[in-house]
């Protein structure tokens, strides 16, 4: 068993990348994430890891390139508008295949917006968000414990698909404390012969480029970042369920609203209604077939996305149950937290 | 080799044999050539890493026989800052011209030249954005007519023309500033010295070395290479003066 | 069991270090623990506040609407959660500050001038959420003392070790204000 702490989201996420074998961190303070950079900044001295704090978020994601494309591991963590500035680097990231970590902790918006917990980045992270045809993985903690797993997972993932991997949370996950079994560290053995490291004698020069100026070039390296995106929606899907066995309602919800949407379903159970809940651990690639299949099942009644943003998962859940039942909505935004009797309420009106 | 003969003059090893798709008469194919020579000279082909910009010299990793990475457009700072953190007894050189260097990628250029990052700069300053077509520079000078500055730049509206080298000189962990250029032989013959003694204060670790070359466009100028040196010689350099502005080594001896 | 509570009041009388200190105490007797703290500009001027959750079950959802315990500490936190502690439920509320009393019937209600017995008895001000702590605890059998003890000597930094015996005498301080729990 790994040890125990009381931690921050945030800084269990700092640790775990530490326990992971992080070899450089870049980043730019913004709130509600600056605890991972302070305590990455508070344990350096122990380690060996590179720790810069840039002079912008744009700066950020280019240190990343680079020292990612020196084959070290990784990350760099933001905050919505930071993870905005950032998109142009993502999409080269993805293009010169870059493996590294993201976390965006996500804060309201639009705009400067506000600094309390939200999740209307959904779009961002999981349609692209810079220029180009891609996607990444994207990893939805729900809590402290998972912050830190996710993280290791996430660094693995991106060097298996030598692509970057975003971790999508929210202000909440990052503040709150709770209880965390800490992953053993793990000794990190790059393996990334296409690095740019200094050319041997042995081998041709490596090249790390997302500019291939004949469109031939560039529809072959179209193809072949697709196939690799279809490898990780067979491969790397990711779910979990709660009492949907013989659920009429399925709320469906990803981060923090799972939570509470749990709280909700066994409230709701208590007063007669048989709700279940399907929560997506894997934003992109998301979890289609199972949503299709629960919404074949006979004595399901409708769907509810529960958000905190406008409905932004809601379309896909909707893309994927094909109009065989009904898909409702409830969320808030602008960085308010829904409560469970808000949410069966909410459940209570489509009755 | 033909007995009787000696052979004076020969392409670096470290620079591909290719046919380069520069402009006749850019300096670009020069400085590629010497920064080769150096690598060769050096013997650190196999601990060589080159930033390349978003500009005509995007592609100098087709010439180059090191590895390369390819930053976008003026973050080539940030790039080489990540690599050298990472790979610390690396040579690292970031190649960019001025639309990257001085324009979009300003708060990155003085950044990393604040905090003083081991690695060199190569910043070839031809006064005009020459792959997209020969627009206004930050180091356009005054009055001088590009395509988006049909009457010549107006200094009331777009500022001076920004001198880098001296910018970048007033930050106390800048270890070695130069501006040189390439149009004459016995200039060309410094513009070499200059990037080797970068390469060695980087292997000594002392610092950023920032190497400004005073670059020509014949074809953004829209004149021949030759009239290119001319304009050289009697608009940019009383403007951009070459020679040492500052080279803490040279001062440590003293 | 599932105990949730919620501590509220003005940035800088310690709730949130309160919130913290029972969490950690309950999560060295291995029970299952969340902490949600206001954070931001909320906290400057306004009202800082934490839901603080401790159950022997794993924790669904670390936000919730209505508290089995409210502690209040200002007038404004008062205003805020009075009506949102359950019915039955427990609300401690701190005397010296608070001037308009809580009106609820069908919850129990405890007023406590923390402020007051912090600043004359034990001469610090600062130990004032410990005293309201140690009432709870003899409220609420949540937590043992000793854990608490354990709590604060991990949760103080090195340096304010000297302070140890002071917050536990607040702690005894706040336990003898209860009388029959």
């Amino acid at each position: 068993m790994g040890e125990i702490r009381l931690m921050k989201g945030n800084e269990a996420l700092g640790e775990a990348a530490i326990r992971a074998g992080l070899q450089g961190y870049f980043g730019y303070p913004i709130t509600p994430q600056s605890e991972v950079i302070e305590y990455l900044a508070k344990e350096e001295p122990k380690y060996d890891y590179v720790l810069i704090q840039a002079e912008s978020e744009v700066a950020a994601v280019n240190m990343m390139y680079g020292a990612g494309g020196a084959g070290g591991r990784i990350m760099t963590t933001t905050s919505s508008p930071g993870f905005s500035l950032m998109q142009e680097g993502v999409s080269y990231l993805v293009c010169t295949e870059i493996p590294c970590l993201f976390a965006n902790i996500v804060r309201g918006g639009p705009g400067l917006g506000t600094i309390q917990a939200s999740q209307g980045d959904y779009f961002q992270a999981t349609k692209g968000g810079g220029h180009g045809d891609y996607n990444m993985i994207v990893l939805a903690p729900n809590s402290v414990q998972e912050m830190a797993d996710h993280t290791f997972l996430g660094f693995e993932l991106a060097d298996k698909y030598r692509s970057p991997v975003l971790l999508l949370s929210d202000g909440s996950i990052g503040q709150m404390m709770e209880k965390v079994e800490l992953p053993d560290p793990k000794p990190y053995k790059p393996n990334k012969p296409w690095a740019t490291v200094g050319k041997p004698k042995n081998r041709e020069r490596n090249i790390l480029t997302s500019l291939y100026i004949l469109s031939d070039d560039m529809e072959k390296k179209n193809i072949h970042l697709q196939a690799k995106f279809e490898k990780m929606e067979k491969n790397e899907v990711r779910f979990e369920e709660y009492r949907t066995e013989d659920a009429e309602i399925i709320i469906t919800a990803f981060g923090l609203t799972s939570r509470i949407s749990k709280k909700a379903v066994d409230v709701g159970r208590e007063s007669g209604i048989k709700l279940g809940l399907f929560r997506p651990i894997t934003l992109w690639p998301f979890p289609k077939k199972r949503i299709e299949e629960l919404a074949s099942k006979k004595e399901v009644k409708f769907f509810i996305s529960v958000e905190m943003n406008a409905g932004q998962m809601k379309e896909d859940v909707m893309l994927n149950v094909y109009g065989k039942k009904p898909v409702y909505f409830f969320g808030r935004f602008g960085g308010i937290i829904p409560t469970p009797e808000e949410i069966l309420s909410a459940i209570k009106s489509h009755l | 080799m033909k007995e009787g003969y000696e052979l004076i003059y020969k392409r670096p090893k470290t620079l591909l044999d290719k046919r380069m798709h520069y402009c006749p008469g850019c300096f670009h194919s020069t400085m590629h050539k010497l920064l080769m020579e150096v690598v060769e000279e050096l013997d650190i082909q196999d601990r060589t890493v080159g930033i390349c910009p978003v500009g005509c010299s995007v592609f100098a990793y087709d010439y180059m026989d090191v590895d390369m990475q390819e930053a976008a457009h003026g973050r080539a700072a940030a790039v080489a800052t990540g690599i050298k953190r990472m790979l610390p007894d690396r040579i690292v050189f970031s190649y960019q011209g001025d639309g990257d260097l001085a324009a979009i990628g300003t708060a990155e250029t003085l950044h990393a030249c604040n905090r003083g990052e081991n690695f060199t700069f190569i910043f070839i300053n031809n006064g005009i954005y020459g792959m997209t077509g020969g627009q206004m520079a930050p180091t356009t000078l005054e009055n001088q007519k590009t395509s988006t500055s049909p009457y010549g730049r107006n200094s009331a509206t777009a500022g001076m023309p920004m001198k880098m080298a001296e910018i970048v000189a007033t930050f106390e962990k800048v270890y070695y500033v130069e501006r040189v250029s390439c149009n004459t032989p016995a200039n060309t013959r410094k513009a070499r010295k200059a990037i080797k003694k970068s390469f060695e204060y980087q292997m000594q670790s002392r610092g950023t070395s920032f190497i400004e070359v005073a670059s020509n466009c014949p074809s953004g100028w829209k004149c021949t290479p030759i009239e290119s040196l001319d304009w050289i010689k009697d608009q940019v350099l009383p403007y951009y003066p070459l020679g040492v502005l500052k080279d803490l080594g040279k001062e440590e001896v003293k | 069991m599932l105990q949730e509570m919620i501590f509220a009041g003005f940035g800088g009388q310690g709730v949130l270090s309160m919130g913290t200190i029972l969490a950690y105490a309950a999560m060295k007797e291995g029970k299952e623990v969340s902490w949600m703290p206001s954070y931001g500009p909320e906290m400057r001027g306004g009202t800082a506040n934490c839901i603080v959750n401790i159950s022997d079950q794993p924790i669904s959802s670390p936000v919730v609407n209505e508290y089995d315990v409210g502690v209040v500490l200002n007038q404004p936190s008062l205003k805020k959660f009075e009506s949102r502690v359950k019915k039955g439920g427990i609300l401690i509320w701190e005397s010296t500050n608070i001037k308009d009393a809580p009106k609820r019937t069908d919850i129990q209600l405890y007023a406590l001038p923390a402020v007051e017995l912090a600043t004359n008895k034990l001469k610090n001000v600062k130990v004032m959420n410990m005293i309201v702590l140690g009432a709870l605890l003899k409220l609420k059998q949540i937590v043992k003392k000793e854990s608490v003890l354990t709590a604060l000597k991990a949760a103080l930094p090195e340096r304010h070790h000297h302070l140890l015996p002071l917050n536990e005498k607040a702690i005894n301080l706040g336990m003898g204000l209860i009388k029959s729990p």
